[in-house]
C-alpha cells in the first residue's frame, strides 16, 4: 500500500489517480469490517478527531462520526449552533482553541467555500472537508465513486449523468473530478439557469433534456435542489421542475437500458426522484450510505498515518 | 547476499504431514475446529493443510478461514509506508469453536497477537492454538509459543526466512535462510 500524495483532504481535485484507487481500495476492506458482528478495529485508538459542523447535516456527521468510532477514534462533536462562533470568534481561533486540547485531525463542513483549505493553510492539523459552500464534498464523491465500481466493476469508461442543480452543489463538483480521474465521461442536465455557464471547461457535456441524458448514460446521479442556497428564483415553480427534471418510474422503463440509480440524499420524494424509483432495485442510495461509512474510514485511515506522532 | 536452503521440498511433505497427524491427534473430527490461514502468507499453508487433512482423515467440511491483521497491527503510524491490508474471508462465527492459527513463519509474535485481537470479531472462541511452519527461536517480543511446529530455527535479525511454494518463481517448495 502506498501513502496518499496529500496532508489533508481538502478536494478532489488536489488528488491523484493514484490516491483515489488507494482510497477506494482501503474502503474494500473497511467495508468487509463494518460487515462483521464485530464492526470495530483498534487502529485510531491514539487518534482524537474533531467533527466541526458549521453547516446542517445528518448523513455526512453521523457517518464520519461512525467511521470514527469504527476505527476505535475519540472523537469529540461541535455544531456552530451551540458554539462561540455565534460571540464572534474567528474560525482559526476557533480550531486552535480546540487543536489546543490535542486534536489530531479534524472534519469540517462549513458554508463557504474554500473554508477546508484556509484551515489546512493555517493551523497545525490534519483537515478533511465534509463540505465547503458550493465548492467540494469529496467523501460524497468517493462514496458515489466506489459504489459505481462497486455495481458496475468499474469507474473507467462508464458514462455518468449528474442531473439537477449542478449550480449549487458541491456534490457534482467533486463528482465531476473523481469520475473524470478514474476515466469516466460525465454528463451535466439541468435547467440552463442551474448550470454553470462555462463548466465545458472541465471536460463535461452539457445537456439540457432528461431523457437524452438517461438514454447516454449508464448511471444517473440525481441531485436535490437546494432550495437553501437559491437568492434568487432559478426555475419558475417546483411542479415546473419536476414535470421536465423529475426521474419517475414511466421514464426509467422507458428507456432502452437499465441505468443504474444514484441520490446524494437528503431525498425531495416526488421532487427530484419519485418513491417509486428511489426504492427500486435500479437504485443504490441505501448502498451509498451503507459504503459512505466504508470510504470515511478509509479516508480517515489513510491520513492518520500522517499524522505526527508524539515521542517519549 | 546469500541464500541457504534449510527446508527442501521432501523435509516441507514430511513436516506438514506430521503436523496434519499431530492436529488429527487433538481434533479428532475437527467438527468443533476451525483454521484460520493468517493472510497473506499463512492462508497459502493453511490451504495446503486442509487439503492434507481431507486426505488423511476423509471430511470433507474442515473449515478454513482467512484473517487479515493489518488493521489490528500495533505498529500503525510507526512504519515508512503503511502496510496493505489483504482479504479477510471468514464465513462462519468462531464462537466456542477450537481455532487454530496457521502461518508460515512465527518471529516476533505481534501478528499472532493482533491476530488474536482480530479474531475477536467473528465470535469468542474455546480457545486458540498456533500452528507454525517455522519457528524463528530467541527473536520472540511477546510471551506467544506455538503449539505446533514445522521446524524450528536460529536466525539473527538481519537474516530473513523466506517460505516459497511451488509456482510460477519456483519449480519446488522450499524455505531459505537469507542473508543480507
Amino acid at each position: 500500500m502506498g501513502s496518499l500524495s496529500v496532508d489533508h483532504l481538502v478536494g478532489i481535485k488536489n488528488l491523484t489517480k493514484e490516491d483515489i484507487v488507494l482510497i477506494l481500495d482501503t474502503a474494500e476492506n473497511f467495508k468487509s469490517v463494518i460487515n462483521r458482528p464485530i464492526k470495530k478495529v483498534p487502529s485510531l485508538r491514539d487518534i482524537t478527531i474533531a467533527n466541526l459542523f458549521f453547516e446542517n447535516s445528518t448523513r455526512t456527521r453521523l457517518s464520519f462520526e461512525l467511521a470514527e468510532k469504527r476505527l476505535s477514534a475519540d472523537v469529540v462533536n461541535f455544531s456552530a449552533a451551540s458554539s462561540s462562533v455565534k460571540k464572534g470568534e474567528t474560525l482559526i481561533d476557533t480550531v486552535n482553541n480546540i487543536l489546543a486540547m490535542k486534536v489530531d485531525m479534524v472534519v469540517m463542513r462549513h458554508p463557504n467555500p474554500g473554508a477546508a483549505k484556509f484551515l489546512s493553510e493555517n493551523v497545525d492539523s490534519r483537515i478533511v472537508n465534509a463540505g465547503d459552500g458550493t465548492h467540494e464534498h469529496p467523501t460524497q464523491a468517493l462514496l458515489d465513486a466506489f459504489s459505481i465500481r462497486e455495481r458496475l466493476g468499474e469507474v473507467e469508461g462508464k458514462k455518468i449523468a449528474i442531473v439537477g442543480d449542478i449550480t449549487h452543489s458541491r456534490v457534482a463538483l467533486s463528482n465531476i473530478f473523481c469520475l473524470q480521474k478514474l476515466g469516466a465521461e460525465v454528463m451535466v442536465c439541468g435547467p440552463a439557469t442551474l448550470i454553470p455557464k462555462y463548466i465545458q471547461d472541465l471536460g463535461v457535456r452539457v445537456e439540457h433534456n432528461l431523457r437524452t441524458a438517461l438514454e447516454w448514460c449508464d448511471v444517473a446521479n440525481m441531485l436535490r435542489i437546494q432550495l437553501e442556497r437559491q437568492d434568487v428564483k432559478y426555475f419558475p415553480s417546483l411542479r415546473e421542475y419536476t414535470m421536465l427534471y423529475g426521474l419517475d418510474k414511466e421514464l426509467l422503463d422507458s428507456l432502452s437500458k437499465k441505468i443504474v440509480v444514484m441520490h446524494p440524499g437528503p431525498i425531495n420524494r416526488g421532487v427530484e426522484i419519485s418513491t417509486d424509483v428511489a426504492d427500486s432495485d435500479q437504485a443504490i442510495i441505501l448502498d451509498q450510505v451503507e459504503n459512505g461509512v466504508a470510504v470515511r474510514m478509509a479516508v480517515l485511515y489513510l491520513l492518520a498515518e500522517k499524522v505526527k506522532r508524539v515521542e517519549v | 547476499m546469500s541464500e541457504k536452503i534449510i527446508f527442501d521440498q521432501k523435509e516441507l511433505d514430511l513436516s506438514i504431514n506430521r503436523l496434519c497427524w499431530q492436529l488429527i491427534e487433538n481434533h479428532c473430527d475437527f467438527s468443533e475446529t476451525v483454521l484460520i490461514g493468517m493472510q497473506p502468507r499463512g492462508y497459502l499453508l493453511a490451504q495446503k493443510i486442509q487439503q492434507k487433512l481431507k486426505e488423511l482423515t476423509s471430511i470433507d467440511n474442515i473449515l478454513l478461514g482467512s484473517l487479515d491483521i493489518t488493521f489490528f497491527r500495533d505498529d500503525f503510524r510507526r512504519r515508512e509506508e503503511p502496510l496493505s491490508a489483504n482479504q479477510t474471508d471468514i464465513d462462519f462465527l468462531v464462537e466456542d469453536k477450537r481455532v487454530i492459527f496457521i502461518d508460515d513463519v512465527l518471529y516476533t509474535g505481534r501478528s499472532i497477537r493482533a491476530g488474536m485481537d482480530a479474531i475477536n470479531s467473528f465470535g469468542r472462541p474455546q480457545n486458540i492454538e498456533l500452528l507454525v511452519l517455522i519457528d524463528r527461536r530467541f527473536s520472540r517480543e511477546l510471551p506467544i509459543e506455538p503449539n505446533y511446529v514445522g521446524k524450528t530455527v536460529d536466525a539473527i535479525d538481519t537474516e530473513k526466512v523466506l517460505v516459497q511454494w511451488a509456482g510460477d518463481k519456483i519449480e519446488k517448495d522450499q524455505v531459505s535462510l537469507i542473508r543480507a
